[in-house]
């Protein structure tokens, strides 16, 4: 794993595989989109309103997976000191935050015709929102740190956050809920083939737009450094000069 | 020595994380009852609330039991749980998913005659997504459908 420590050889690998997971991201997300918009079929009870579904849930499953890459980057920070992991940690957490947000929103806006209320505050819903303020809390932390990516603090609770990710998973089955329990589980489905596929391969698409965007982020962030330890080398120089 | 100080934070970051995770069990624990969003029929028979007080009811609606009283826009309807039964009234507009057989929240108070009065209506909907060409199967029907066809 230390092979990766070295920051010019994970930029020699992210220069070519940000493109290529952007690219493929984005061919696989407005294909499945374009699917479930045009041919999927209307859904038994919810009619057309079950399109919002294949935005909703990548979103939903990007939202806490981005929470989780941010507990397992700072664990990997915290104990093994590895300089990209607090890098990957903060690069994750305004893409997460974003697809957290478009979850809330889409499921709203699904709500409104499906329940017939915007919001309720049952388990599902009131912990999806409190993953949206712990985001805000993370990057208000992180920004706060002096060294970009590395602030043990965040780190921290980057680790403390990761609690809520079973709670979310589990609130529609510990609590009754407003929200319908999982249709998908391993190997399982109780949702129609038709609904299903589409769902999975935008899934797979938001999933590597997410990807791409992290790393785009990461490479900003060791742009920054560099251009920052140069200019402080600079001020030196000229200070020694004078 | 480098090897040890990094077990060592190893060790205190597993376990920092345990007692957060107990921690967060046993809140999730506690909530078990509070954080529900409805109460089910069963527990409502069980202990029933003060008549005044709001709550909750969630169930299904029972199949052949919705009516439409003489006035045009009072329904009134039976909330079971297969345990339990609570018969709901409601005056209003009802959410297009509310049909007879799919899930409900109702909101409202416990009458003197056992009669549940919903000031609003939430319709639940379940985990199963059906295209509409398998509506007129039975949820049965089309659950075997939906697993032949994968």
């Amino acid at each position: 794993m230390h092979g990766f420590a070295n920051p010019a050889r994970f930029l020699r690998i992210a220069r070519w595989l940000t493109p290529l997971l952007l690219l493929s991201g984005i061919v696989l997300s407005a294909g499945s989109l374009a699917w479930g918009l045009w041919r999927a079929p209307a859904e038994s009870l919810q009619g057309e309103t079950v399109r919002i579904l294949f935005i909703h849930v990548p979103t939903a499953w990007l939202g806490m997976a981005g929470w989780s890459a941010i507990a397992v980057a700072s664990l990997v920070e915290l104990v093994w000191r590895h300089p990209l992991a607090g890098i990957a940690a903060r690069a994750s957490a305004l893409p997460g935050a974003v697809y957290t947000a478009m979850c809330l929103i889409s499921g709203s806006l699904w709500g409104r015709p499906a329940w017939g209320t915007w919001w309720v505050w049952d388990g599902r819903l009131t912990s999806m929102l409190v993953l949206l303020f712990l985001y805000f809390g993370y990057m208000a932390l992180a920004q706060a740190s002096e060294n970009a990516g590395q602030s043990r603090v965040a780190a921290i609770f980057g680790l403390v956050g990761a609690v809520n990710i079973p709670i979310i998973h589990y609130s529609v089955l510990w609590w009754n809920s407003l929200h319908q329990p999982p249709s998908i589980s391993v190997g399982n489905s109780a949702m129609a083939p038709d609904f299903l596929i589409p769902l999975l391969v935008a899934t797979v698409g938001f999933s590597l737009i997410f990807g791409g965007v992290v790393l785009t982020r990461m490479r900003t962030i060791l742009a920054d450094a560099q251009a920052e330890a140069r200019l402080r080398r600079k001020a030196q120089a000229t200070e020694g000069q004078a | 020595m480098a090897v040890k100080a990094k077990h060592q934070r190893l060790v205190l970051v597993v376990i920092a994380l345990v007692a957060i995770l107990g921690a967060g069990a046993l809140a999730a624990w506690a909530l078990r009852s509070q954080a529900s969003y409805f109460y089910v029929p069963s527990e409502i028979a069980a202990k029933p609330p003060e008549p005044d007080r709001a709550v909750r009811l969630g169930g299904m609606v029972e199949r052949g039991s919705l009516k439409t009283e003489a006035d045009g826009v009072t329904i009134a309807f039976v909330v079971g749980d297969g345990k339990a039964r609570v018969p709901v009234r409601f005056k209003g507009i009802t959410p297009s998913l509310f049909v007879e057989g799919s899930g409900v929240v109702a909101e409202g108070r416990m009458g003197a005659d056992g009669t549940f009065n919903a000031d609003n209506l939430l319709a639940k909907h379940d985990e199963r997504y059906v295209p509409r060409e398998m509506k007129d199967m039975t949820a049965a029907q089309a659950r075997e459908t939906v697993k032949e066809t994968q």
